[in-house]
Formats: C-alpha cells, sequence, structure tokens
C-alpha cells in the first residue's frame, strides 16, 4: 500500500469515528483504541531475499559519546588491539562491545568444540583417523589420549601408508577446527609441492581428529620417516581462531623432549599467510634432513 | 583414626586420610585425569561423612606430602603457632565448619585460629562447606595490607589495571592503562605481563609506569609480572619496584619447575626491603591456582584443593601485599567447566582468607573450557559478595597478550556499583580530583582514556 492510499486510509477512518462519535455510538476509549490502529504502519513482511544484513561497526571506529579528544582516542585504539575506547551505558558496556565480544568468544568455542567437516575431509581428498579420545570433552580432559592413536587408526595407517619416506605429513585438529579449514587449502599445496620440487620424498598426508603434538610421535613409529610434520590448530583467542602451528621433529622415540620439535606458529590470514608458510616450511624442513636433527639440537648445529 | 562410612545401605572404606581428602572434593577435571576423584556422588559425601569425624590433631599427623621431602611441608609446619593449635588440636573438622559459620565467631577470632591452623585442616573444612558456607566464612575475614596504599578496608574493592600488550609496545601499554584509570580501575596494583622475560623490557616497563604516576599524582603500587629472577636483577639495575612478583605453588617439585625456591622468596623479600620504591611493610605480590601441579606433573597424588591450600601456607610467611587466584586460567584439563572454576574460585577466596592472605580472584577463563561470559560475572559477583580484596581489570575483558577472559574494566565500575563499594581511600580522591568519580558512581567523564592528554 503506498503512502498517499495511507494517508486516504486515516482520514476516512478519521471522519467516520466522528460520525460515530457525534451520534454517541462511539465512547472516547473505542475512539483511541480504532485510531491507534488506523495509525499502525502496514504490517511488515520480512523480506526474504534482500541482501540487506545487520553487522558489527568497524573495529577501530571509536565508541565514546562526546570525548575530551577525539583524535587522541582513535590514536590510542591504533597502539594497541586491546578493547579501549569502547564506551559504555552506565557501568556496562554499550551493547555493539557486548555482542562484538559474544561473537569473538562464540567464534573461538565452535573453532575448539566443532569437527572439522566431513565436507572438508572429502573435497582435500585425505585419509581420516582419530586419536585415542573418543569425544571432544575426552580430548579437553585427558590430554593424554589426544597424544597417541586409537587402535583402528594404528592398524589403518600401517596398512595404508607409505613406509620409509623422508617426510611425512599430518593435518591435526588440535585446539581449532577452524584453522585447519582455513588455512590448509593453501598451505597444503604449497607444502607439497615445495618438498616435491626439492626432490624429498612424502608420502600421502592425513588428518587426526581430536589429536595433540605428540600424536605424531606415534605415526612416525609407524611409518618410519625421517620427518614428521604436524599442521595443528592453536588454542583460539578472541582475536584469531584461525592460527595454526607447525611442528615437526626429526625421528622421534620414547627419549624424546618438548625441546626437540621446531616449531612455526602464528600462520593464519592476520600472521604468516599460509601459502608464504608453505615455501617457509620447505625451508625448514630441508635444513632439519640435512642436519638429522630438529629442536634445540638443530639451532645448535647452526 | 576412622576411615570408613557408612552412607545408609552402602559402607565406604579409606586407606589414607590423603584419599578421603581427594574424595571429598567437588567435582574437577584435574582430580579426575589424576585419578583421585570420588567415583560416585555417594563415595563423595562418604569422604566429607570421614573427614567431618576427623579431629585437627588426625590431620596434623599425616601430611599429605612428608615434611622432610618438602620444602612447602617445612614451610607449613614451621610457621605454625603451636600454643594456639594445641588448644585446638581435639575439634573436629565438622565443628570448625560450624565454628566458622557461628555468628559469635568474629573475624578477629578467626584470625587468631588461622595462626594454628595448617593448609591441610583449613583444605579439610572448605571441603566441607557449601557456596553460601564459604561467602559467610570468607565475608568475615578482613585482611589489610600496606605497600604504598593499604589494600582490604571494609567497605572497598580494588583492582589491579592490567594494560598487557601482545608486543611489549610502551605507547600500545600506556593507552591500555589510560582507559582503566578512567574507569576506576588500578588502586590495588598497575600490573602487566611482558611477552618478553628480560631485565630491559621489564625495567622500561617499571620506569614508564612509575612516571605515569608521579606525573599524575596516583597513589598506587607498579609491578611487571615478569619471573622473579627478572625483577631482582631489575632492581639491582635501579628499576622501580614497588611489589616483587611470583607465581608459586604447593608442592616442591612444582616451585622448581617454576624456577622458584624458599630461598630465592627470602632473597627477593630481603631485596625489596632494602632496594625497592615501596613504602611497604608488605612487598610481595603472589599468584596461585588449582591445578598448577597437575599441569606441571608435580601432584604427588594430592588433589588440586589441598594443593592450593598448600600453596597459601607458603605464601604466607612471605606477608605479601595481594594474593591473586587464577584458577580459571590453567586450562580444560584440571578445571572443565563454569561451574567448577566457579567453585574452585570460592574455595580459594576462603582458604586464602583464613590463612590471613590479603586474598583477590580472577574469576577468568580460557577459550577452550566450557565457560563464558556469564560464568565469570556471576563468579565475579560471588567473591565480591565473598569480601574479595580486588579483582584484575582488563580492557573490554579480553588479553590480547595472554589470550584469555577476565573481569574488565566495566566489571569493576559494575562491581562496585552494584554492592555500594568504595575505591581505596586515597585513590577514590584521585578519581574525584580527575573528575572520574562523584559520590562512588562514575562521572559522565568518566571511560575517557584521552582525559590524559591535555
Amino acid at each position: 500500500m503506498g503512502v498517499e492510499n495511507n494517508e486516504l486510509e486515516k482520514v476516512i477512518i478519521q471522519s467516520v469515528m466522528e460520525e460515530l462519535a457525534r451520534k454517541g455510538l462511539l465512547s472516547q476509549k473505542g475512539k483511541d483504541h480504532m485510531m491507534s490502529a488506523a495509525m499502525m504502519d502496514t504490517p511488515i513482511v520480512p523480506n526474504l531475499q534482500s541482501e540487506e544484513m545487520v553487522t558489527f561497526p568497524p573495529q577501530e571506529e571509536m565508541q565514546i559519546a562526546n570525548p575530551f579528544n577525539a583524535d587522541a582516542v582513535r590514536a590510542m585504539k591504533k597502539l594497541t588491539p586491546a578493547r579501549i575506547g569502547i564506551g559504555r551505558a552506565g557501568t556496562r558496556p554499550k551493547t555493539m562491545s557486548l555482542l562484538r565480544f559474544l561473537a569473538d568468544h562464540a567464534v573461538a568455542q565452535d573453532a575448539v568444540f566443532l569437527d572439522v567437516s566431513e565436507e572438508f575431509l572429502q573435497r582435500m581428498n585425505m585419509m581420516s583417523v582419530q586419536s585415542a579420545a573418543a569425544s571432544k570433552d575426552e580430548f579437553l580432559q585427558r590430554p593424554e589420549l589426544g597424544r597417541r592413536l586409537s587402535e583402528e587408526a594404528a592398524k589403518s595407517i600401517a596398512e595404508k601408508c607409505e613406509k620409509n619416506v623422508q617426510v611425512q605429513i599430518l593435518i591435526v585438529d588440535g585446539l581449532s577446527s577452524s584453522a585447519i579449514e582455513a588455512n590448509i587449502p593453501d598451505l597444503l599445496p604449497a607444502l607439497m609441492q615445495g618438498l616435491k620440487s626439492s626432490g624429498i620424498k612424502v608420502g600421502a598426508p592425513f588428518f587426526i581428529k581430536n589429536g595433540r603434538v605428540w600424536v605424531q610421535d606415534h605415526v612416525a613409529s609407524i611409518v618410519n620417516c625421517d620427518v614428521v610434520i604436524s599442521l595443528i590448530g592453536e588454542r583460539p583467542g578472541l582475536g584469531t581462531a584461525e592460527s595454526l602451528s607447525a611442528y615437526m621433529i626429526y625421528r622421534p622415540d620414547e627419549n624424546t623432549v618438548e625441546a626437540d620439535r621446531t616449531v612455526i606458529s602464528n600462520i593464519h590470514k592476520g600472521g604468516i599467510p599460509p601459502a608464504e608458510a608453505g615455501a617457509h616450511l620447505t625451508d625448514v624442513i630441508k635444513q632439519i634432513l640435512s642436519a638429522k636433527a630438529s629442536g634445540v639440537k638443530l639451532n645448535q648445529q647452526k | 583414626m576412622i576411615l570408613k562410612a557408612k552412607v545408609y545401605n552402602k559402607i565406604f572404606a579409606f586407606q589414607s586420610l590423603k584419599e578421603v581428602m581427594s574424595k571429598a572434593n567437588e567435582e574437577k577435571s584435574g582430580d579426575e585425569l589424576v585419578g583421585i576423584a570420588a567415583k560416585s556422588a555417594s563415595e563423595r559425601v562418604a569422604a566429607k561423612l570421614v573427614l567431618s569425624n576427623l579431629t585437627l590433631e588426625d590431620i596434623y599427623n599425616n601430611p599429605v606430602i612428608p615434611y622432610e621431602e618438602d620444602e612447602v611441608t617445612r614451610a607449613i609446619y614451621d610457621g605454625l603457632n603451636l600454643r594456639i593449635y594445641q588448644e585446638i588440636k581435639s575439634w573436629t573438622v565438622g565443628y570448625l565448619r560450624e565454628y566458622i559459620l557461628d555468628h559469635k565467631t568474629t573475624g578477629e577470632n578467626l584470625l587468631h585460629i588461622s595462626r594454628g591452623l595448617t593448609s591441610e585442616m583449613i583444605a579439610a573444612v572448605a571441603k566441607l562447606m557449601s557456596t553460601m558456607d564459604l561467602v559467610c566464612g570468607s565475608k568475615k575475614l578482613r585482611v589489610q595490607s600496606h605497600c604504598n596504599t593499604t589494600l582490604g578496608i571494609p567497605g572497598t574493592l580494588a583492582f589491579r589495571c592490567q594494560p598487557n600488550h601482545p608486543t611489549d609496545s610502551v605507547e600500545g601499554m600506556l593507552a591500555s592503562l589510560k582507559e582503566g584509570l578512567a574507569y576506576g580501575s588500578g588502586d590495588a596494583v598497575i600490573g602487566i605481563n611482558p611477552v618478553e622475560d628480560n631485565v630491559e623490557t621489564v625495567s622500561r616497563l617499571l620506569d614508564t609506569v612509575k612516571n605515569f604516576m608521579i606525573k599524575w599524582e596516583i597513589p598506587t603500587q607498579n609491578c611487571v609480572l615478569a619471573h622473579v629472577t627478572t625483577q631482582m636483577k631489575a632492581i639491582e639495575k635501579g628499576a622501580p619496584v614497588d611489589l616483587v612478583f611470583q607465581s608459586i605453588a604447593g608442592t616442591h617439585k612444582a616451585n622448581d619447575a617454576f624456577g622458584v625456591s624458599a630461598a630465592i622468596l627470602d632473597e627477593a623479600f630481603a631485596l625489596a626491603q632494602r632496594k625497592g620504591s615501596a613504602t611497604g611493610p608488605n612487598l610481595m605480590y603472589f599468584e596461585t591456582g588449582q591445578g598448577s601441579e597437575v599441569s606441571l606433573d608435580a601432584h604427588l597424588g594430592v588433589d588440586m584443593m589441598t594443593l592450593e591450600a598448600r600453596t597459601y601456607g607458603f605464601a604466607r610467611g612471605y606477608r605479601p601485599f595481594m594474593t591473586n587466584n587464577v584458577s580459571g586460567f590453567i586450562g580444560p584439563e584440571t578445571i572443565y567447566s563454569g561451574r567448577e572454576v566457579i567453585r574452585a574460585d570460592l574455595e580459594d577466596l576462603f582458604m586464602g582468607k583464613l590463612h590471613g592472605l590479603p586474598m583477590g580472584i580472577a574469576p577468568c577463563y580460557t577459550n577452550h573450557m566450557k565457560a563464558d561470559q556469564n560464568d565469570q560475572e556471576m563468579g565475579t559477583l560471588l567473591c565480591a559478595m565473598a569480601g574479595s580484596n580486588f579483582f584484575m581489570g582488563v580492557p573490554g575483558g579480553d588479553d590480547v597478550m595472554l589470550s584469555y577472559q577476565d573481569t574488565s574494566y566495566h566489571d569493576d565500575a559494575s562491581t562496585r556499583e552494584i554492592l555500594g563499594l568504595r575505591p581505596l581511600p586515597e585513590f577514590e580522591q584521585w578519581l574525584e580530583k580527575m573528575g572520574i568519580l562523584e559520590n562512588g558512581k562514575l562521572t559522565e567523564r568518566a571511560g575517557d582514556p584521552s582525559i590524559f592528554d591535555k
């Protein structure tokens, strides 16, 4: 209904009611009620095809009403990723600050508690196995279970994976499935290509669900590779839930300690971009292979 | 010592006091992980029943970790007032709970018997206490301390302003500090966790904060939460240190892993007295948390709550200015859910206070726990009602350096206004002078960091 029609309708209703009131057929209360019904806009029908949506204002936007020095607040916001210059409603955060915080936490929680999707694994054409942790709850509360393969996984790897390769690549969900889905599509091809063009023999990469860093030692003991590298989701912060780490170790055994691993962390689009990380990791693996050592032992040889 | 109990038609027998102590705990994932938690709800109650009937003397005679083997046990036993202990040693743990809650028992009475209680006795009684029990007990206990200003005055609630920055940028840190001060946060301490644990970084941050305090005449204390040995080197090089910080734990083995010992802390305390920049007499700032011994594999089969009490037993000899509990920071393998962390916070607040410590709480959480902002806010209000001396203050509740969530500057101001609590007196005067606070409430101009950019 157009605006003109709407106005016309109001005029008609009003004159009818005035007529009724003159004849004593309408109480004041009834008149008020009917008038407010007439004033109501046309019922809003949601347009499901619309591209319009509700989003957060830019993070750098200054949210303080009447600041002493608005430019100073804007400059401060550039100096730190901390949530400052965000204003307040009484003593509480403004609605958008509250909702942004909830959104960031929700994204972080989903990264931890949701699994890497089946669709993603199919698209990457990767074998998928599981650690000894049967569920996310168990994975989070019993760290030792995530550090070894389930019996079924150990059996599949023994049957299907190529043995005695130089490098075995593992994709491990760790504490962020989002980090896997966000980075692996660019990182893995870059890494595979880098290693192959350097003439390094690489086993087929596969995925381990509910895995921790140490699970790579268990895999290495089965496939007997020189270097095992895990691309594993980091614990999400509120800033990003997509950060990935690469842990590499040369021939782990029962005497292996944490310091024997070489770690490259902060791989994500806001840190080391995934494609770039592929080239960088190729170089690191070449160093590990030629030094026959990783971690602190590798650094000592440099 | 009776270690057997009947709960209706079921009989439960325990092998040791250590087993009773762990099984009497409320559910926490760390005790499950170590394999020492009660196997059923009935067994948990049976353990509480056995514990309620034990005397303080039974506990004294059965330390969970032997005196000869552990420096923390030695600190607890050597620091005990034997005369007071003799007077109360025949009390059962169940009686001690009722004594604590009795209307006739004052906070002063509790601080008196505190000197005759070992950490294990304090842990034992807290295991028999429900949420409201813990709040009632904690509320009675008020412990004051003095560094440059006085913390813990009745009717006050203070905050550590925690302006951390992911690359230790001095300018970035100052931006967060200004925002915090503009919300009235920072009277307990301005305390920064550095990324780089070296003398140069630590000294730079200490100097910057101290100069800011002098320029704006802010009555508070400064601290940079590096390893204690780094801070000691900074003091030796002339850096202004009001408070010396260190994380500590409840076993000798865990403290070894932290690179700390009684000898190092003695030296640090002596150095702070000789070359520190504060008035004192309280010059130390400790942080503790249930589960640190589990994550370091240094728990020796003792439950997390008892180890936390032992940590307080170790701390009290140093007369700290503040002891802050961060149980929610350790991780889901020790404390899994919002429910578990709220319980731990209340236990720790009570146990710390009954040790005579000036306690504060960080009702915090990490992103891999099943906890959220609602849990944190409930924990904060409960601990504030229980008379926590202080909380943290983090911009927007999001620590961008340590990647966890803690009480925000907004939460700090809210908690004060909800409960009618005031900043520490000197700091309140300063806030009024700055036009940030009026009659205990934020003014129109509060929350604006640019008031420091004239």
